[in-house]
């Protein structure tokens, strides 16, 4: 038996694990993954102060830090289900079945997929694949890729790609959905305007290339040009063209590219193609939040946090007893903010075992979500501070409903 | 190939040294890092192609890489469907692609048919 059980080795995870043993809590950590860190691992960008933020160096010293305290781990886990019985929650990995009175969901987040035709050819991968094959286990995804998707994530990749000495020949757009696909496929459609809307293509296509002149760039430019290095700019990035098809024999050649018309068609003549031996589909994060949902917590949709999220407390609490949320699960953040969200959650499940005096703390932790949220240097959603308030309003709603009845 | 690999790197600096061990995929020998993950592994050696669709037959390599998507799955020393993004290689695995379903199952919906 164990105080309690951490599901993601991520920053949120670790953080939480690290803070649970700091205050006496026997816990153990469950990983799908090879390794700890999370979508941490893959992370690689100079920051305003010059250092580098090293996801490697920054997992693998949570993960020290964490086994230093006796936390256990256990990697090649992955957990397929969790019930709630007699007071405890099971959890189910395809090894053994655990135990806890205390659970905290730290699996992350996901990435949309954008349906390009030819998506299905080998070589054609997730912006994160490439992120963490090149940057991870230092094989590049190809020679000369192409990127489809504008958002930061893919502006941060094609950065980290020219750095490990990968060409990006192209940063484009997908060709966006049309209206009377809504009819055919509305629920495919629906999700990934969803989780696309808040990331890239539609306010890009419409500003066009003035956007490009505009602040947004200038800061993306500013944020992912590193001082002294690679020229991110020297990526011709199109705005006007949308990719329309993936094509190759066995694997990618490479990418038809063609300007769009307002109906979505394409205009004749305009096609383009460009030769690459990889491509990335970038369509933005949403949470991953399987297990919350197979657990019975209640949902909200929350565009500025990059989709449904479990209903939760600024102490990392779900409507669930015994049962907690920290990370990109509640919301798509930084590694930073995700770490923050832990040593909440951490405080608050050894608060739960009877750890006591532990109330300041808590609300120490909090306000340090929102101040390294404030300075957060990458942020997937502009609003992410109206998100964050419209949970926080949805949970005080639903405790005065809880009371009434 | 090495030059798939990145041994250096600007930020990162060299790749710690893993020891070099054999595998086989679909029958063909090659030489992989202990511990890297089987899709990793392949993809220096210029492998893409993973598996064929069970009813099509067209080729499909990774997509997610962190253990999503389940398009990369392979039969590893005979057990089926495991994530070759996930699993880490070892010294004399036996790697193989998942064949096309012999009776296709296919898909009914009218739009499709
Ligand atoms: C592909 C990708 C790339 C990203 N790149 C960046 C970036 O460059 N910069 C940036 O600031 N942010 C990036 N992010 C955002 C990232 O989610 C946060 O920075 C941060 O890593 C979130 O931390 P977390 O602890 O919430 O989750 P994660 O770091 O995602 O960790 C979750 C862990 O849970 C495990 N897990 C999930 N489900 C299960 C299960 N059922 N059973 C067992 N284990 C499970 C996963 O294997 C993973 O290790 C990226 C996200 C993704 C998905
Ligand atoms: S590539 Fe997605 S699960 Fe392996």
């Amino acid at each position: 038996m164990h105080n309690g059980i951490i599901i993601g080795a991520g920053p949120a995870g670790l953080t939480a694990a690290v803070t649970c043993a700091e205050n006496g809590l026997d816990v153990i950590v469950l990983d799908e993954y090879m390794r700890a860190g999370g979508r941490l691992l893959g992370q690689l960008y100079e920051q305003p102060d010059g250092k580098w933020w090293n996801g490697i160096k920054e997992s693998e010293r949570l993960f020290q830090q964490a086994v230093d305290l006796g936390v256990q781990f256990r990697f090649g886990t992955a957990v397929s289900n969790i019930e709630y019985l007699d007071d405890m929650w099971v959890i189910y990995t395809e090894k053994e079945v655990l135990q806890t009175s205390n659970l905290l969901l730290a699996t992350g987040a996901a990435e949309s997929p954008v349906p390009v035709p030819g998506w299905t050819l080998p070589g054609v991968m997730s912006v994160g694949a490439a992120q963490v094959m090149t940057n991870v286990h230092r094989v590049k995804p190809g020679e000369r890729g192409v990127i489809i998707g504008i958002n930061v994530l893919s502006a941060a990749i094609a950065m980290e790609l020219q750095l490990a000495g990968v060409e990006v020949a192209s940063l484009t757009l997908p060709r966006m959905s049309e209206v009377t696909d809504v009819e055919a496929h509305p629920k495919e459609v629906m999700d990934s305007l969803l989780h696309v809307s808040h990331m890239a293509p539609s306010p890009f296509v419409k500003l066009g290339s003035k956007f490009m002149k505009g602040d947004f760039m200038k800061k993306m430019g500013a944020a992912f040009y590193p001082k002294n290095g690679v020229k991110m700019w020297d990526i011709p990035i199109q705005l006007r063209k949308a990719v329309i098809e993936i094509y190759g024999e066995n694997q990618v050649e490479g990418v038809t590219l063609a300007t769009i018309n307002s109906k979505g068609d394409v205009v004749p003549g305009t096609e383009e193609n460009i030769a690459a031996d990889f491509v990335c589909i970038a369509g933005g994060l949403y949470p991953l939040a399987e297990l919350a949902a197979i657990a019975g917590c209640p949902f909200y949709l929350v565009e500025e946090l990059g989709g449904y999220v479990p209903l939760h407390s600024e102490e990392m609490e779900t409507t669930l007893d015994g049962l907690y949320v920290a990370g990109n699960i509640t919301g798509i953040e930084g590694a930073k903010v995700a770490a923050a969200q832990g040593h909440v959650a951490g405080l608050s499940i050894a608060r739960n075992n009877g750890i006591r005096s532990l109330d300041y703390k808590i609300m120490d932790a909090i306000q340090h979500v929102k101040t390294t949220r404030d300075h957060a240097y990458i942020q997937f959603h502009p609003q992410i501070q109206k998100g964050r308030s419209k949970i926080q309003d949805q949970w005080n709603t639903y405790q005065r409903n809880v009371q009434e009845v | 190939m090495t030059d798939r690999r990145i041994l250096d790197h600007p930020i990162l600096g060299e790749q710690k040294s893993q020891k070099e061990i054999s595998f086989t995929f679909n029958q063909k020998e090659y030489k992989g890092l202990q511990g890297e993950p089987i899709a990793a592994a392949l993809l220096a050696n210029g492998v893409r192609t993973l598996r064929y669709h069970e009813e099509s037959g067209t080729p499909r390599g990774i997509y997610c890489n962190i253990g999503h998507c389940f398009e990369c799955r392979v039969i590893i020393n005979g057990k089926q469907g495991q994530r070759a993004c996930l699993t880490p290689l070892e010294e004399g695995m036996v790697i193989e692609s998942p064949a096309p379903l012999p009776t296709p199952v296919r898909d009914w919906r009218y739009e499709n048919a």
